[in-house]
């Protein structure tokens, strides 16, 4: 297949671009393969690829149930970053944003991934100190951040309500200069060509109903489009998760599936440049290229498979935003839309071999996961390919809940809907 | 969503503060029994369908409520006071 | 007059002028006129450019589906973009501004983007601009480099940066049945409903109830359709049990019936009167809903189709009939069914010329040819559009044979028009069912999607159910005269023609996706709908996709050869129509989050308290005398405390009343260490732990009776510690008689501590004794201070001698302003929470910087707490092997070696390197310590006690601060309890 440059977009725009080919093939499924990968979202295409790329393994097949990129790396609001507080996720998170800076080469197909920065709002002294425990944090493992006093915040972010009567005055922030955002469908779309390129099958319309089993050990899967065996079978479903696990009678994971809502305000002419979270809620908020603000929250905090949220968050968003931005409140809210969230217990993820033979699990993303993507895949593609974890992802086991070795980012304990 | 509070009548599900799966019973306080304070703790049925689950009534009379709710339509299908229901 | 306004007819108020400027340029129009209407009577064609090739383009429909005349609406400094011509009423004063333009209007760089249209088709950018992929613009860099320009371009309105000053308003509804639309339907609906003493509330997102019979011709009853609007509304109006809303858009159907609404009440108005917020965001609960929406005309795709002068066929009609402006002179009608035929005469009667009727089919209905001639002008059967000049306003159309869903090879026929009014059929306004719930469901005969069955109450009506005829709209029961047309259109939703070269097809004008761009994105493989919409961004634009998606997904039907329905439809997400930021936030803009306040807040404002934010609470940080550093000003107050006395509010503290025969019993459960051994009128300071073992809060509790306690949580943990405690009593132990009542607010505290601390009691409380033998290290008396009547407690978090001084809430400030007068002749110091830190450091108490919601109880050395008596909340847990490991962080004093400030969130190194590596912990909280004469700290760092002694290093990249410190024990200060216990 061609390689994407400006001169086969030149080329083709003078024929009439009457010549592209498919991204991607859309092959029947074969009766066997090394490896299946169900989950045809970000971290299940990403794991095929770097299965076939780090490891040779190509004979894998990637099943979706419903359209390539369905679930949540089409629903995120894009934010790519690694200003993480504890050294396992930094380590991770930073493995990631190094795969990202060169992402669109290696897929040679422009993700789009934008290091405009992030900035985290504080409000209070406190706060102040715990962006400083979480930036010389990242500083120690080798990460970037950098500590802002107000005023070189007020400069940078033009529009904050920076006035005394702010309900939560902006102290500073702590900026992660190489932090960003990508275009999240771009990411699905290049990973499947990528892996599709490497003799990769990717198989849409293509659910699991049940799981092949010989004793204990996985051997396959049955589907929408029939039965498939495989020598390895990786789980890579995110909100899913929950329903996929009990296809093959694992009744209880520590993960709950939450609804986490996004936002879209009407394309406008650049205003906001950055990532920009606030310290006195949860949000967060950046501007696509086309213009819009892309924004979000807080879970609406009830368990959930429905791609729907309620009124009260999408209130609490909006009163978030314009605390932050009162100039905002003339800007229309364009779409809302839910992405299904496989929170887990301490909000740390699960990249492991298991929890049955033949089998590999990926999830607890809770909503972090698209960050992740890069790094999640070639962790689970080295989990997968060799049976046990590389040392970036040994510490997401399934067992460290239960031995109480938990990593626990934001201090919240087992309660999801907090993390 | 509208929850009927047994004691207050049908509330906006913005006086409620969600308090999690009720599937799992505490072990006997004595226990070491490490596996079940962990599937306790820490596993989750995490139903699609009707899902067992405690609601609070904070922003009401503060009871905490056993609900049975769908997960994938969220509808609510009974509720009742856990107090009752622990019993 | 004005050249397109014809001489009569129109709803709109001829005896009011209205002035208004666009793009500065001065203009008029008339009370009733929107912009769009305005703009098209004063014969402005171009009013907007277009997303991606920035081409020139009109008014192309008159509702809320517009998708190129939008502006932006300035107030004073606000700007307000985006907003369609058609929504905008005019009022006196009216300024706008057009879009997406530079540097004008009609001059626009961006235009040359059209040049290049094949190079920018659909995911062009995600093909190109990587870059090199080594030196110095590898990696992003390039395409950030690059990214700039399409940022600048891309976008169209204009937000400002000034804060919104105007008012927005939150208002609950609650109602038997929400009827939402006021056509024909809607209004039946609402009568029948009405009339059975439901309570309704009708809701119309235009400013004039009436929907389609606002512009149709029929009759009703023997008379005009709007005498029996009129008549109706009157009628709805006069009953009690009905509420209007006008200029009010559904836009979101959540769970259990939960509508969202948007009421734009002030926005026609040059000012908002008095106490009016500009817009009401409604949440209305409804037992039933009738969705009379309506449905939306759909264009059909043809090259050329997109420029200025061309527009959907009922919105060219209800502009001739409504507005009485006539969107052009000489009128073309291009068509797939009959309705449009209605448009013609409607655009005759208002003294337009009708130069040809262009249909698809055939043959058509005798209505629709009785009406073609009526409206007069060449009735072109079996013909279709195939292209169309003009600069910028149409001037000729060409059209050509047209059979079997082709365009037939033969001569080519020009009409020269300046507006060609275009109908391809209806697609019912089923946004708001489909957010309710399942995927809506094709009719082929209509050639568009109905509602899906429903999975919440509400029924549809009218043409939302496909019903498109005023008759069927109205029911059996009224008498309607309309022509009997045929809604029912020919298949046909783009016209290709053959050999030559053509102009573009626009699907989604605002977005410029082109016919092209869907057989592109099929090619490439992106063919189910989400993907169709993702890659080529059809359907993404402000007017989402109203009129456009439908014959995309037909375009995409035709090119992978299925039937419409197998391609599916995108699930329609809210809003159905775009809703402003502040309405959503209402009244929390400007006034986000609650304030709490102590009842000691203004005093501490008047003696000069610097104010701290602890959640929502205010607390004071530090008593400012002019001139002095924070540093300075805490140091004096630590001083004054340990020399003398000093007084803190301790209002904010979590108080819980703690109730009921249990209530010792369920004490011993949630704290680690045993309560129901505390005698009566004692206090004692307890942990509490979450089940995983790990520390959750602190504080002391006091046992005011045999079943009475009251507990005090951490100011921060206030709410989470009452929601745990009531989820055990009602989840896990229920059969324990408890009650558990937040009391935080029910009483006022203050500390009152330092050597002296006992005489000022002595001088101040009357009805009890305060010497050692009455008040204990730990006990509890009751008096009265100045009369009021206090409860005193003796400890201290500060380790000096102390007392906890509490007093109902209305006598807070009455109690302090006493124990203040006690204090003058001890020169009593106010302190803020930054002395109370330095206090508490010295002593190596620990706060929420150390119970971080991580820590265990060994990390803190609280281990002693821990009682092997009994089991509680955390005991089985509390020794996994991951909570007793060996290379936890554990909680150490540091005492920086070098005189400079630590700083909470510097990590601690073993050695300095040239990088920042090898964190061994962090420093959770620093100060000067007046009592040793040095910064210190407290810190968590692996380790713990196992380093006592050792030196090591303060590494704090971010602020650039690194240096020798000394880990010591965290009791840095009279170790021994000396003083507290004197």
């Amino acid at each position: 297949m061609a390689e994407y440059s400006f001169l086969s977009l030149l080329r083709n725009a003078l024929s009439g671009n009457e010549d592209w080919k498919p991204a991607w093939r859309k092959p029947d499924p074969r009766p066997s393969y090394d490896v299946i990968v169900i989950g045809g979202g970000g971290h299940g295409l990403s794991t095929a690829y770097y299965l076939a790329k780090e490891h040779g393994i190509t004979n894998v097949a990637v099943l979706e149930k419903g359209y390539l990129g369905s679930g949540n790396v089409g629903r995120n609001t894009t934010i790519v970053r690694s200003n993480y507080l504890l050294p396992d996720n930094i380590r991770f998170y930073e493995h990631s944003m190094k795969l990202w800076e060169n992402l669109s080469h290696d897929l040679n197909y422009n993700v789009m991934f934008s290091q405009r920065g992030v900035v985290n709002l504080a409000h209070t002294p406190a706060q102040m100190d715990e962006h400083a425990r979480r930036g010389n944090a990242m500083r120690h493992e080798g990460g970037d951040a950098v500590l802002l006093g107000r005023e070189e915040v007020a400069r940078m972010v033009p529009g904050l309500d920076m006035s005394a009567r702010a309900r939560f005055p902006v102290l500073g922030g702590l900026l992660q200069p190489r932090a960003g955002t990508a275009r999240h469908d771009a990411v699905a779309w290049g990973y499947a060509r990528g892996a599709d390129r490497r003799g990769v099958d990717i198989l849409e319309n293509c659910e699991v109903t049940g799981f092949l089993r010989e004793g204990e050990r996985v051997v396959g899967v049955t589907t929408t489009r029939g039965e498939i065996r495989a020598k390895k079978v990786a789980v890579a479903v995110a909100g899913s998760t929950g329903r996929v696990m009990k296809l093959a009678g694992i009744e209880n994971l520590p993960i709950e599936s939450h609804v986490l809502q996004a936002f879209v305000s009407e394309s406008l002419k650049p205003l906001v440049n950055q990532v920009v979270t606030f310290g006195g809620g949860h949000l967060y908020v950046s501007q696509s290229d086309k213009g819009g603000l892309v924004f979000g929250g807080d879970l609406d905090g009830y368990n959930t498979y429905a791609q729907r949220g309620n009124l009260p968050l999408v209130e609490e968003v909006m009163s978030e935003l314009l605390a932050m931005f009162p100039n905002l409140a003339r800007v229309r809210l364009l779409r809302s839309w839910g992405g299904v969230m496989d929170m887990s217990m301490d909000g740390s993820p699960i990249i492991t071999p298991g929890p049955l033979p033949g089998m590999f699990l990926n999830c607890g993303w809770c909503y972090g996961g698209f960050k992740a993507t890069p790094a999640s895949g070639w962790c689970f593609a080295h989990t997968i390919a060799r049976g046990e974890a590389h040392p970036l992802n040994a510490a997401f086991t399934l067992d460290r809940f239960a031995r109480g070795i938990l990593i626990d980012e934001k201090g919240q304990g087992a309660t999801p809907k907090l993390h | 969503m509208l929850i009927p509070c047994p004691y207050c009548g049908p509330r906006d599900l913005s006086e409620f503060t969600y308090q999690g799966d009720a599937n799992r019973t505490r072990p006997n306080p004595m226990s070491n029994d490490q596996s079940a304070w962990n599937a306790y703790v820490y596993e989750r049925v995490n139903t699609a369908g009707d899902h067992r689950e405690f609601w609070q009534h904070s922003g009401g009379c503060r009871a905490h409520l056993a609900v049975v709710r769908s997960t994938l339509t969220h509808e609510i299908k009974s509720v009742a006071f856990a107090r009752e229901v622990a019993k | 007059m004005s050249p397109r306004r014809a001489h009569n007819g129109g709803r709109i108020d001829r005896s009011t002028t209205l002035r208004f400027t666009f793009d500065g340029t001065a203009m008029t129009g008339h009370a009733g006129d929107t912009l769009a209407s305005a703009l098209l009577a004063n014969g402005i064609s171009v009013v907007g450019r277009s997303f991606k090739y920035h081409r020139p383009r009109g008014v192309f429909s008159a509702g809320i589906e517009e998708p190129n005349a939008l502006v932006t609406v300035i107030k004073g400094k606000l700007r307000e973009p985006n907003i369609p011509a058609t929504q905008i009423e005019l009022y006196d004063g009216l300024a706008v501004e057009s879009q997406n333009r530079f540097p004008s209007l009609a001059f626009d760089f961006g235009a040359a983007n059209g040049l290049a249209g094949n190079l920018f088709a659909a995911g062009f950018y995600y093909k190109t601009f990587m870059g090199p992929v080594a030196g110095p613009l590898k990696g992003t860099r390039f395409w950030m480099f690059c990214e700039h320009f399409i940022r600048r371009a891309a976008g169209l309105g204009r937000a400002g940066h000034e804060p919104d000053t105007d008012r927005y308003e939150k208002m609950y509804g609650f109602c038997d049945v929400l009827v939402v639309g006021s056509g024909p339907s809607g209004l039946m609906a609402a009568k029948h409903a009405a009339a059975t003493g439901k309570k309704v509330f009708l809701a119309e997102q235009e400013p004039e109830f009436g929907g389609s019979l606002r512009w149709k011709s029929a009759a009703i009853d023997g008379r005009p359709a709007a005498d029996w609007v009129a008549a109706t509304l009157a009628d709805l109006a006069a009953l009690p049990n009905v509420t209007l809303l006008p200029r009010t858009t559904v836009w979101g159907y959540y769970d259990d019936n939960a509508l969202g609404a948007l009421e734009r009440v002030a926005d026609h108005k040059a000012h908002a009167a008095l106490g009016e917020p500009r817009q009401r965001h409604w949440t209305i609960r409804a037992k039933d809903v009738v969705l009379a929406t309506g449905a939306f005309e759909r264009p059909i795709v043809f090259p050329g189709n997109d420029r200025p002068g061309i527009m959907l066929a009922a919105a060219a009609a209800r502009y001739a009939t409504e507005f009485g402006v006539l969107p052009g002179e000489r009128i073309a009608i291009f068509a797939n069914n009959d309705s449009a035929y209605e448009a013609a005469l409607a655009l005759k009667d208002a003294g337009a010329e009708i130069a040809a009727i262009i249909d698809v089919r055939a043959g058509v209905s005798i209505a629709a040819r009785e009406l073609a001639r009526e409206a007069g002008g060449e009735l072109l059967l079996g013909y279709a559009v195939t292209n169309t000049s003009g600069a910028r306003r149409l001037r000729e159309i060409e059209v050509q044979a047209f059979a079997d869903g082709k365009v037939k090879d033969g001569a080519t026929r020009a009409f020269a028009v300046d507006c060609l009014a275009v109908s391809g059929g209806w697609s019912p306004a089923i946004h708001l069912a489909s957010q309710a719930g399942h995927a809506p469901q094709w009719d082929e005969a209509l050639q568009a999607f109905l509602p899906p069955a429903p999975t919440q109450p509400w029924t549809g009506a009218g043409a939302f159910t496909g019903a498109y005829s005023t008759s069927a709209a109205l029911g059996d029961d009224i008498a309607v005269s309309e022509p009997e047309i045929e809604y029912e259109p020919a298949p046909v939703f783009e016209i290709r023609p053959t050999g030559k070269k053509s102009g573009k097809a626009f699907v989604d004008l605002q977005h410029d996706v082109t016919a092209s761009d869907i057989r592109l994105a099929h090619r490439e493989g992106f063919q189910s709908v989400e993907h169709l919409k993702r890659y080529t961004t059809l359907g993404m634009a402000t007017d989402q996709g109203k009129s456009s998606n439908v014959p995309g997904l037909a375009i995409m039907a035709a090119a992978r050869g299925l039937p419409i329905p197998e391609v599916g439809t995108t699930r329609f997400r809210p809003p159905f129509s775009a809703v402003s930021l502040g309405a959503l936030a209402a009244d929390r803009h400007g006034h986000f989050k609650p304030e709490r306040l102590t009842p000691m807040h203004d005093w501490h404002v008047a003696r000069g308290a610097r104010m701290y934010a602890a959640g929502l609470w205010y607390r004071p940080m530090i008593y400012g005398t002019g001139g002095e550093t924070v540093e300075q000003a805490y140091v004096r107050e630590a001083k004054a405390v340990r020399a003398s006395v000093g007084i803190v509010d301790v209002s904010t503290l979590g108080k819980i009343a703690v109730q009921g025969p249990d209530a010792a019993e369920l004490l011993d459960r949630v704290y680690t260490n045993l309560f129901s051994t505390l005698p009566v009128d004692k206090a004692r300071y307890g942990l509490m732990l979450r089940e995983e073992g790990i520390a959750f809060d602190d504080g002391t509790t006091w046992r005011l009776g045999e079943h009475d306690f009251l507990m005090t949580t951490t100011t921060a943990n206030a709410g989470k510690v009452m929601q745990h405690l009531e989820h055990y009593l009602d989840c896990v132990w229920p059969d324990l008689r408890v009650h558990v009542t937040s009391v935080t607010d029910e009483w006022a505290g203050a500390a009152v501590a330092g050597p002296n601390a006992r005489h000022v009691l002595e001088a101040c409380v009357e009805g009890t004794a305060v010497d050692n033998d009455a008040l204990p290290f730990m006990g509890i008396v009751r008096g009265e201070i100045a009369g009021a009547p206090v409860m005193i407690c003796r400890l201290s978090f500060s380790g000096e001698l102390a007392y906890e001084v509490y007093c109902g809430a209305g006598h807070g400030q009455h109690v302090w302003d006493a124990l203040m007068n006690a204090g003058q002749q001890f020169d009593i110091v106010p302190y803020g929470l930054e002395a109370l830190g330095t206090l508490r450091i010295e002593k190596g108490h620990v706060t929420g910087a150390e119970i971080d919601g991580r820590t265990s109880p060994r990390d803190l050395y609280l281990d002693w707490m821990l009682s092997k008596k009994k089991p509680y909340v955390g005991s089985a847990m509390v020794d996994r092997e991951g909570l007793v490991a060996a290379d936890r962080v554990r909680l150490v004093g540091i005492v920086a070696l070098e005189d400079r400030p630590l700083q909470g969130g510097a990590h601690i190194v073993e050695r300095l390197g040239e990088e920042p590596r090898g964190s061994i912990g962090h420093i959770t909280a620093f100060c000067f310590s007046p009592a040793l004469g040095k910064y210190i700290a407290l810190a968590l760092v692996k380790g713990g006690k196992a380093r006592h002694g050792q030196r090591a290093f303060v590494s704090d990249p971010v602020r650039n601060r690194y240096g020798p410190v000394e880990i010591v024990s965290h009791h840095f200060f009279d170790p021994e309890g000396s003083r507290m216990h004197g």
